[in-house]
């Protein structure tokens, strides 16, 4: 196959990135995507050029780092998969394929493709996670969950933290990576203690990062590669709201 | 006041706004609407509806206080979001194609800011009169404000028809997405009842926008007579 690449090119975060045209020949259609990017990249070290900088890891389509927009969409053209998984027979012979990266102002560029998603870390941290008790290691089952909370729960924890949603959104709205992570929580009893607190802090740092507001126009759903339901946005949205009704912040020390 | 807006601030409790807002607009829309069908009720019948709403007196002037609060909530709000919203991707993708969104959904702050020009016609129109002062203050046999006339004066002019149709055309798009995006907002999202929302709000937008339509439409087809014609026995 041959194809026409635009990739985005951009020196540093600081420096205004433009697109750039490379042909690339001689590619199988049973490569993967970045597999294909590999190659343009040899070609380009051969003629020493600077090679295109993009995020990979596992390449299973597992890990979340692979973080590609073609043509327009998050992870390509092909339903509830990552870039990564994504193979050349995809694509036609002849074809002209724009490559861009995430674009948001919570997603800074590092360099060309690669963007820094620290700012979903910051929103973990602020409210991402469950007390757990030390010392002996609790029995597997002491506390007994329903199989339909547990696959719900499963469903949204399924989210890889890849951030397509956030590249897929108009606006650049973070709020079906934020609600996946509320709602795997709030499906199970260990996430009740802090359900309150976690749905305000983490809608609080979610804003406070600049990501965008949800117009439910339900992009983010459509280029998931897990299938992430925008049911985890509504139930954010109520987790959030009773939260500012109702939570009140305890005193320490109340023995 | 820094406390009243400080939901601003926040991206939920803005979309909360503008969803609340916008289902006191739906249903004022709809009341509307229902009101409008009456000019095939006849002079009497909608003269009658009309002089029934200006007796409300303080009541009318609540309703409406509610209602213009509601629409500046609604724009103030909008505007605020569209900011945030800009602000949040400060360079565009050199191509963009969409996978799901449609037409109605993408095209939202547009067709609100047509629907917003609209009104400011519309009430210059047929409550202040402005627009058309020789045939606004008319009264019927009985000493009414003779709305029916007033209106059906109005819709005869075909441009003026066609603006109103066409903006009503506009708020159908407004209304396909609005609709069932504040049940998703406000958090009613559920297996059961989603598909169910979903055919539901594009039914009532196309109520609504028909039920509207149906008026400038029934006077430039001849459903709806002038009194003259009516009282001549003409058919």
């Amino acid at each position: 196959m041959k194809l026409t690449l635009h990739i985005w090119r951009q020196k540093s975060a600081k420096e205004k990135g433009a697109m750039a045209t490379y042909q690339v020949d001689h590619i199988s259609p049973d490569m993967s995507f970045l597999e294909m990017l590999d190659t343009l990249n040899e070609q380009l070290i051969l003629n020493s050029e600077e090679p295109v900088a993009f995020d990979h890891d596992c390449r299973e389509g597992i890990c979340g780092a692979c973080a590609l927009t073609v043509n327009g969409v998050p992870h390509g053209p092909e339903a509830q998969t990552t870039i990564c998984q994504l193979h050349m027979r995809k694509f036609n012979d002849g074809d002209a394929l724009y490559v861009e990266p995430w674009r948001a102002r919570a997603f800074p560029v590092v360099k060309d493709l690669v963007v820094d998603r620290s700012a979903f870390d910051r929103i973990m941290a602020a409210g991402g996670f469950v007390s757990a008790h030390t010392g002996g290691v609790p029995d597997a089952n002491a506390i007994l969950i329903g199989k339909d909370a547990a696959d719900k729960a499963m469903d949204y924890a399924a989210c890889i933290g890849c951030g397509a949603c956030v590249a897929a959104c108009k606006n650049s709205s973070a709020m079906l990576f934020v609600g996946a992570k509320i709602s795997q929580y709030a499906h199970l009893p260990q996430g009740q203690p802090e359900r309150k607190r976690r749905a305000l802090a983490m809608v609080a740092k979610m804003d406070e990062e600049g990501f965008g507001a949800c117009t439910n126009l339900y992009e983010c759903e459509a280029v998931c590669p897990k299938g992430i339901s925008v049911a985890g946005i509504a139930l954010m949205n109520r987790d959030f709201l009773r939260a500012k009704l109702t939570y009140v912040e305890t005193k320490t020390g109340g023995a | 006041m820094a406390s009243i807006v400080s939901y601003l601030k926040s991206s939920i409790l803005s979309k909360v706004v503008m969803a609340a807002t916008g289902v006191v607009l739906v249903a004022f829309l709809s009341g509307h609407m229902l009101g409008n069908t009456q000019m095939y009720l006849g002079q009497d019948k909608m003269n009658h509806y009309a002089e029934t709403l200006q007796s409300l007196g303080v009541a009318l002037w609540l309703i409406r206080g509610f209602i213009f609060l509601s629409v500046v909530l609604h724009i103030v709000t909008s505007i605020n979001l569209k900011i945030i919203n800009m602000r949040a991707r400060p360079v565009a993708y050199v191509q963009k194609n969409w996978v799901k969104a449609t037409i109605f959904s993408r095209t939202m702050l547009w067709t609100g800011v047509m629907i917003g020009l609209f009104v400011t016609y519309h009430i210059m129109h047929f409550t202040l009169g402005t627009t058309n002062p020789g045939s606004f203050h008319l009264t019927d046999a009985a000493g009414r404000h003779d709305v029916y006339t007033v209106v059906l004066l109005g819709y005869q002019n075909v441009a003026i028809s066609a603006v109103y149709i066409a903006a009503m055309i506009l708020l159908g798009f407004h209304l396909a997405h609005a609709i069932s995006s504040a049940f998703q907002t406000l958090g009613v999202n559920h297996p059961k009842y989603t598909g169910i929302i979903e055919t539901g709000s594009a039914l009532v937008s196309l109520v609504i926008v028909c039920g509207f339509i149906s008026v400038p439409l029934g006077v430039l087809l001849g459903f709806i007579k002038p009194v003259a014609v009516l009282a001549a026995g003409g058919m």
